[in-house]
């Protein structure tokens, strides 16, 4: 292994690695915009300009294999001059229109030139003008004088979205990117590209102008939106999810998500059910939580456990599965339990990211071995979370005596209800997903829950209450017997899932 | 001195394959294939022959880094993406003589072992093109190329690729991008194009007026040709002399005469009776020359690049006493602005940044402190990009400002206004 000295330290590095790698690897940041660690090097941003002994120039860091005994400056003067140099130059044609730009607060153009370089700049000649608000697709929006032209996006679609959608076009100060023929971009990732964007020059169309991001707070999360399980953050504020953006974890999504989950945060803001209903002559009306629970008991005298049966989603988190497993298995003698989840026609799916199975926790459903509905002797079903609608139309015409819906949106058809409980989305709860590859992620409680609305878990123990029974009333606790009555988790512990999961045995 | 590289330049029928043959073309061919590969590459490597595009770098230790054991074909591309301006030799090269580089081409391939070699021909020079298409054509069908060279076990096949009209595909990767089908655009460096060049294989790109040297070294060898020049400036090198000149054009010298010589004996002195300003010694991206510093220079590499200047590709810019320095910077801020392929953050900005200077000093709209912010933004772009591109502008206006600083401040008092050159500055 070559051993390389940056700035008075030396390291032992691997053969191959670059300058920049290895001062990234070793907490001593170079600043660059057009480097990133999953594109091909395009060195033209200029900025990982560094200082190697014996070279007669300032070297891009980024395309610089390490040499035995190689001597790196990252902060000698020439550097700083450069970087301030190089900030200048980005700066001549950027109309520092901050103020209504999306990016300001997290901006690689602002944050480097206060760092690096906080001078005024000296360029007192008219910019040049190029497109505004120019769409590149559906979902992303280009303002071309923001561009720094590092080529990012342009690598992006070319090298992971797999489809070269984006060129630029024209040259030198008049360079702007563009679609290839002008076609707009369709690929299914394109919304990673405003990710990538170091500056303001790609917007999400869906997030655009909704809100300041330093706003906005940052919440650990998991995408719902298939059985990958994308780890995301989600910024939120005020009780509203505004947007999800990929975290990074090398064995699931690497540091991308797709268009299709970007936007699944949508249910978690519109058409919630805020309070439980019951049905009365005329129609579902709303009640209290003590008169669902009244209205459960009853319903729970007049059905013995044979009589009852749980259709459980695999959109529920671990926990609720655990704890309806649990109340169903152990509290309800001989009373079914079903799976059941979200099925659309054609899926989407690919070999980047994209699962055709679209819920997010499939793997405990068939763990707990749930199976297929099927109502029988069944008179009092719950179910709970969402259904596909198949099994909704089952439900439907062959209606059981009594149907207790336990849903978070009101999109979700259920005039067959007699009692409809609110339901927290996982936003609004601690908990984990197992993906397809049976890696246990946790989620983190983001925004307080909607309305009135409680997590399947919290409602499963409640209900075992009302017959004396005890389902536990934490996520963890739910975790736990997860951990115990299902062998694949025996081992796992909620403590130790950390932010990038475990797999099960 | 024997010409070497225009010694055809007067018989008419040159460009035909007959009028070529009758003078003695392709005879160097029934030698060449007693030699072998490495042998040609040491002959050339002997004769010091550098690289006449520009950068001047020996051609055969170029040849010599080329890999022949990857398994990959091995490319040769010809560089007559002639752009630099003031430099128009190649053209000319291209035009009375194109057999000459079909044999510099046969010659290079068989040294560098490689079968294909593509033409890259600059867009506008669509004559050049058909005359040496027909060129190629004539060689094909008298065996010169094809899959036997001249009766020898040796395949070789020469295409040619037109350009779109960029300057920067005269770079050569930016050349071997092009190429390709793709934008030219200069390619990060390592890889060098000798290792990973066109279509992923090893490359060697040169000048036309390069390999139209070559023929000669095989056929008199290289200690003959190594005669001709001064130290490790070797052979003859076209110049391309235009500007404020008698007698403009294209001359043949051997490299280290005295610049004073050559052009009061060959190019007639400077026009019109009046006095030399300032030269571009080679092509309009290399610093200027006082005439003072001029006079003192021999033209070759080492001598010019001991007065700071290049000997580049060879394009010389005669400047007289009533030369306006500020329009003439101006003008090459708009070329360069014009061509900057825009990848580099320092060259894509920095050229429109000093363009705009420019243009606003020329019209007379000088602001204190304009002389030391041009110095300082050409600095800046100094050294820093994937090409040279970048310097190509730098070193000019450093050069300029440096050299004639009275007439950039001037420019306002005097009232330089667009449009307007300002006749005499004594």
């Amino acid at each position: 292994m070559p051993k390389i000295t940056i700035d008075d330290k030396e390291f032992e590095v691997e053969a191959g690695q670059t300058v920049l790698q290895v001062c990234l690897d070793k907490g001593l940041f170079v600043p660059h915009y057009c480097y990133h660690p999953k594109l091909s090097i395009a060195g033209n941003c200029r900025m990982c300009l560094v200082e190697i002994e014996g070279r007669p120039k300032l070297e891009i860091s980024c395309n610089t294999p390490v040499a035995e005994g190689m001597k790196v400056r990252t902060k000698s003067q020439a550097v700083v001059d450069a970087q301030k140099s190089v900030l200048e130059f980005i700066l001549v044609n950027h109309p520092l229109d901050c103020p209504i730009c999306d990016q300001a607060g997290e901006c690689k153009l602002q944050d480097y030139y206060f760092q690096y370089s906080s001078v005024p700049s000296r360029f007192k000649e008219e910019k040049v003008h190029k497109p505004k608000a120019k769409p590149l697709g559906e979902r992303v929006m280009l303002d071309d004088e923001r561009c720094i032209l590092c080529s990012r996006c342009v690598r992006f679609c070319d090298e992971v979205a797999g489809d070269a959608e984006l060129c630029i076009d024209n040259r030198g100060d008049h360079s702007t990117v563009s679609t290839f023929n002008g076609q707009p971009m369709k690929n299914a990732y394109s919304i990673n590209t405003v990710d990538i964007c170091p500056v303001g020059a790609l917007t999400s169309t869906d997030f655009r102008f909704n809100k300041r991001v330093w706003f906005l707070q940052k919440t650990k999360s998991v995408c719902t939106g298939c059985s990958t399980g994308c780890n995301i953050t989600m910024d939120h504020e005020g009780g509203v999810v505004y947007r999800y953006r990929p975290r990074d974890n090398e064995a699931v999504n690497q540091c991308w998500m797709c268009d299709e989950g970007r936007v699944t945060y949508k249910y978690i803001n519109d058409d919630r059910i805020l309070s439980p209903l019951v049905r009365k002559e005329g129609g579902l009306e709303r009640t209290t939580w003590e008169n669902a629970w009244n209205q459960v008991r009853m319903l729970l005298q007049n059905y013995s456990p044979d009589q009852r049966a749980a259709l459980l989603s695999a959109q529920l988190s671990n926990e609720d599965l655990a704890a309806w497993h649990s109340l169903v298995t152990t509290q309800w003698t001989g009373a079914a339990q079903y799976g059941t989840g979200k099925v659309v026609e054609s899926p989407s799916e690919d070999t980047l990211l994209r699962r055709a199975d679209k819920n997010p926790n499939s793997y405990t459903t068939r763990a707990l071995g749930l199976k297929p509905l099927d109502l029988g002797k069944c008179k009092l079903l719950f179910v709970v979370g969402e259904a596909s609608e198949t099994d909704l139309h089952t439900i439907a015409t062959k209606k059981p005596e009594v149907v207790v819906v336990i849903s978070s949106n009101s999109s979700t058809k259920f005039e067959f209800a007699d009692v409809v409980l609110p339901l927290a989305t996982f936003a609004e709860q601690d908990g984990t997903f197992t993906n397809y590859q049976g890696r246990v992620q946790r989620f983190h409680k983001a925004i307080a829950p909607r309305g009135e609305a409680k997590a399947a878990w919290n409602i499963a123990s409640h209900i075992s209450l009302l017959e004396g029974g005890k389902i536990p009333d934490t996520a963890r606790d739910c975790f736990d017997l997860l951990a115990k009555s299902v062998p694949a988790y025996k081992s796992l512990r909620w403590d130790e899932l950390g932010d990038e999961g475990k797999l099960v045995d | 001195m024997e010409p070497i590289l225009t010694k055809r330049f007067a018989v008419s029928n040159a460009a035909t394959i007959d009028g070529y043959m009758a003078t003695g073309g392709y005879s160097t061919l029934s030698k060449l294939f007693t030699m072998t590969p490495a042998q040609v590459i040491d002959e050339v490597k002997a004769s010091g022959l550098r690289g006449r595009g520009g950068a001047g770098f020996p051609a055969g230790v170029k040849w010599g880094f080329v890999p022949k054991t990857t398994g990959k074909p091995i490319y040769l591309c010809v560089n007559a993406d002639e752009g630099e301006p003031g430099t128009f030799k190649d053209r000319e090269l291209m035009t009375k003589d194109p057999h000459a580089l079909l044999e510099g081409i046969i010659i290079t391939c068989y040294a560098l072992e490689s079968h294909t070699a593509y033409i890259y021909i600059r867009g506008e020079m669509f004559q050049e093109l058909q005359i040496l298409q027909r060129a190629i054509d004539e060689a094909y069908a008298k065996g010169f190329l094809g899959n036997k060279v001249a009766g020898h076990d040796f395949k070789l096949d020469v295409y040619m690729h037109r350009g779109a009209g960029a300057y920067i595909c005269g770079e050569e990767t930016a050349l071997i991008e092009s190429l390709e089908g793709k934008k030219g655009q200069p390619r990060i460096k390592p890889p060098f194009p000798a290792v990973v060049g066109v279509f992923g294989c090893p490359t060697v790109v040169n000048n036309v007026e390069t390999l139209m040297a070559v023929p000669y070294i095989i056929e008199k060898g290289a200690a003959e040709y190594a005669k001709i020049g001064v130290g490790k400036s070797t052979g003859t090198k076209l110049f391309s002399v235009s500007g404020h000149i008698n007698k403009p054009g294209n001359y043949e010298i051997p490299l280290g005469l005295p610049f004073s010589e050559f052009l009061e004996k060959q190019c007639g002195g400077v026009w019109k009776g009046r006095k030399l300003k300032a030269v571009i010694m080679g092509g309009s991206s290399v610093p200027i020359l006082t005439a003072e510093e001029a006079m003192k220079v021999n033209l070759d590499y080492e001598s010019l690049g001991a007065a700071g200047t290049m000997l580049g590709s060879g394009g010389m810019v005669i400047m007289d006493d009533q030369t306006c320095m500020v329009t003439a910077l101006k003008i090459l801020g708009d070329f360069y602005h014009h061509e900057s392929c825009g990848q580099c953050t320092p060259c894509r900005e920095g050229t429109g940044w000093i363009q705009k200077v420019l243009a606003r000093v020329v019209r007379g709209e000088v602001r204190p402190g304009d002389c030391d912010l041009l110095l300082s933004v050409a600095t800046n772009m100094q050294g820093r990009t994937i090409c040279v591109f970048s310097d190509a502008l730098a070193m000019p206006v450093k050069s300029y400002i440096q050299k004639f600083r009275h007439e950039f401040e001037d420019a306002g008092k005097l009232g330089l206004r667009k449009g307007q050159q300002i006749q005499t500055w004594e």
